[in-house]
């Protein structure tokens, strides 16, 4: 079974008298280890996609499976659970409490999966070092570069040993050459053994996955593996 | 979900990210408890005070004196303004149940001179039996005994308010008096029993009661009769039954319907309980004042965390994306008010203590902070805090992530 499995998706808003399909029967698979992008417009209905993916929405029917996980049937409680076990989050804007270090930041989500300070504390130290932080953990976020945040933010999304790494247009804050720093450290990352979903508006971005799924209005328009990289990826 | 002390020192991380922001809230609360604790502290201080100041009367005690009769056309006199007791209603009473001592008195008041010095004191013709009564004890030198009382001797023992000022440089017992034209011999000097309401105690001469009768009291201590008897029961038990059989057996003796009573039997320990529940009434009402202000300070909790969820909306929706459960982010962001009321209780209660004791000391009161009131106090900037945090952590709590993450 692959880690995501979404069969006839659909959410519905209603805006006043209007009822919006923000995805309209959508159904896909992902594989453990893949490495995708979903591309579309604004009200594509990609980020209403991320955030059932993410199990901070619910499809209003439909069947979505992650991980083994039903999440279309959990409650509030249950969801953060399974946020805080399986999915890990990268932001375009960050979000890294300004209050805390980049350690206590990559901290946060082992606050809440219950673990020891001390084990927390090597952990997030690791990751930093992975990322290329390690000379920078004791620092707040205002004393660090965009493309050091989001170095952050990504030690912390792997920081409770995730499943899946949703990232929402990771790099729409970053200029270009960070932006394109950020893309090579997912990439080796994936190459570790992440399950990495991109989502994004930008195809050169999506260019630099193994796999594009392409939304428009609520529904899948077309679903390709990237030229070159299945070559580069059939070699490994 | 999240450890404990994880949740603490999230909780202590935020209130000192805006320091002046939370000493202000708490301040609200600082002056609450403080003035809850000094109000009650106070009206305790005044309810001992009362309480100690009558006890001092004497305890067990009932005092019967003259009065209230009613005259011709139903006129009524006033209590203790004529005298209808006589020393044969103090021996009918000595022969009741349940009576320890009974000591009849005659008071009267005159120019006291000593020294070259003069003083107005009350003088009061008693038996041995009244220091008894009265749970009086002497200071120095003796009290003269029933011989010396039945033989009408010239022999005073003084208050200690009279001594003072009649021998401000002396030792006033062995020294030589003048009332109404006769010496007297100081044998004793009774020991400070202190204000009692406005009226001085220690302002006082005792005598032996035939000597008052015969040579200072003048026509109204003729005869038989006294202005006074004080009645000691045997215990506070049996004070309320003795109180009825003196009353009955006066109005057998004086031939009186009750009603029509020409005596009046107080008894003291009714008026002692009487005071204490005013002046304990009056010290709920100033805390009940007191705690309307607690109320304030909860309510500017209140305000200070439905403006910090809002401000920290994108934070809630991180922590809630990042696996917080909405018992989380309930439990720190309550814990967040609790903590501001909490400190705050305890802040107010050292400020509310020192400030009783300021007042008490400027007053003269006693000082009476229980160890109850000050931990209700604490428990009760608790629940301010409990209370008045539940609905802004609530609002955090089920704030819906994906909204809360979009928001600037």
């Amino acid at each position: 079974m692959a880690l995501i499995e979404a069969r006839e998706l659909t959410k519905l808003y209603r805006m006043g008298d209007e009822t919006v399909h923000a995805l309209d029967g959508v159904s896909f698979s992902i594989p453990d280890r893949d490495y995708c992008a979903i591309v579309g417009p604004s009200g594509s209905g990609k980020s209403t996609l991320m955030n059932i993916l993410g199990g901070l929405d619910t499809p209003t029917s439909g069947v979505i499976t992650i991980a083994a996980n039903d999440i279309g049937q959990m409650n509030d409680d249950d969801l953060a659970v399974f946020r805080n076990q399986t999915i890990g989050f990268v932001f375009q804007s960050f979000n890294l409490l300004p209050r805390l270090t980049a350690l206590e930041n990559v901290e946060l989500p082992m606050i809440y999966g219950g673990v020891l300070p001390k084990e927390r504390k090597e952990r997030a130290a690791e990751l930093l070092e992975r990322v290329g932080l390690g000379q920078r953990m004791g620092h707040r976020p205002t004393q660090l570069s965009g493309g050091q945040q989001q170095r952050v933010a990504i030690a912390r999304a792997l920081a409770g040993q995730p499943k899946l790494i949703l990232a929402d247009e990771p790099t729409g804050a970053l200029d270009t050459n960070t932006g394109v720093e950020i893309m090579a450290l997912f990439r080796q990352l994936n190459r570790e053994g992440a399950t990495i979903v991109i989502v994004t508006h930008d195809h050169e971005v999506a260019a630099q996955t193994r796999r594009t799924i392409e939304m428009r209005d609520g529904h899948i328009v077309s679903d390709n593996l990237n030229e070159g990289k299945t070559r580069h990826d059939a070699n490994v | 979900m999240m450890r404990t002390s994880d949740l603490v020192s999230s909780a202590g991380r935020a209130l000192r990210a805006n320091p002046m922001r939370s000493a202000l809230t708490a301040l609200g609360v600082i002056i609450g408890v403080a003035s809850v604790v000094a109000m009650v502290a106070l009206g305790s201080g005044a309810q001992a005070q009362v309480e100690r100041s009558i006890a001092s009367l004497g305890s067990n005690l009932l005092i019967v004196v003259p009065g209230s009769m009613r005259g011709a056309g139903g006129v009524r006199g006033q209590a203790g303004g004529f005298d209808s007791l006589t020393m044969d209603d103090a021996e009918a009473i000595a022969q009741l149940e349940n009576v320890a001592v009974v000591a009849p008195s005659q008071r009267a008041r005159t120019q006291v001179i000593a020294n070259g010095l003069n003083w107005n004191p009350e003088v009061n013709g008693v038996t041995p039996d009244f220091l008894t009564a009265r749970d009086w004890e002497i200071a120095q030198g003796r009290m003269f005994d029933e011989t010396e009382e039945r033989q009408a001797r010239r022999i005073v023992v003084l208050g200690n308010t009279v001594a003072e000022n009649l021998f401000p440089n002396m030792e006033p017992v062995g020294q030589t008096v003048r009332m109404n034209g006769g010496a007297y011999e100081v044998i004793g000097v009774l020991e400070s029993k202190g204000q009692s309401g406005f009226m001085d105690q220690d302002d006082i001469v005792l005598a032996p009661l035939t000597t008052v009768k015969r040579r200072i009291a003048g026509r109204r201590g003729r005869g038989d009769t006294v202005s006074q008897i004080s009645v000691k029961a045997q215990s506070e038990d049996v004070l309320d039954r003795l109180q009825e059989d003196v009353e009955n057996v006066l109005r057998q003796r004086h031939r009186t319907r009750e009603g029509e009573d020409d005596f009046t039997v107080q008894n003291l320990s009714s008026i002692t309980e009487t005071a204490a529940q005013t002046t304990q009434v009056f010290t709920y009402l100033l805390g009940g004042i007191s705690a309307v202000s607690l109320l304030v300070g909860g309510i500017g909790i209140m305000n200070i965390m439905l403006v910090s969820v809002t401000e920290r909306t994108r934070e809630i929706g991180l922590r809630k994306a990042l696996g917080a459960r909405q018992s989380d982010i309930l439990h720190q962001f309550g814990l967040e008010a609790v903590t501001l009321s909490v400190a705050g209780g305890i802040i107010g209660l050292v400020i509310g203590v020192a400030g009783a004791w300021g007042m008490t000391t400027l007053f003269n009161l006693p000082l009476v902070v229980s160890p109850l009131n000050a931990g209700l106090a604490i428990a009760f900037s608790g629940l301010v805090g409990v209370v008045f945090g539940a609905y802004p952590a609530w609002r955090a709590a089920k704030l819906d992530p994906i909204e809360a993450l979009r928001r600037e």
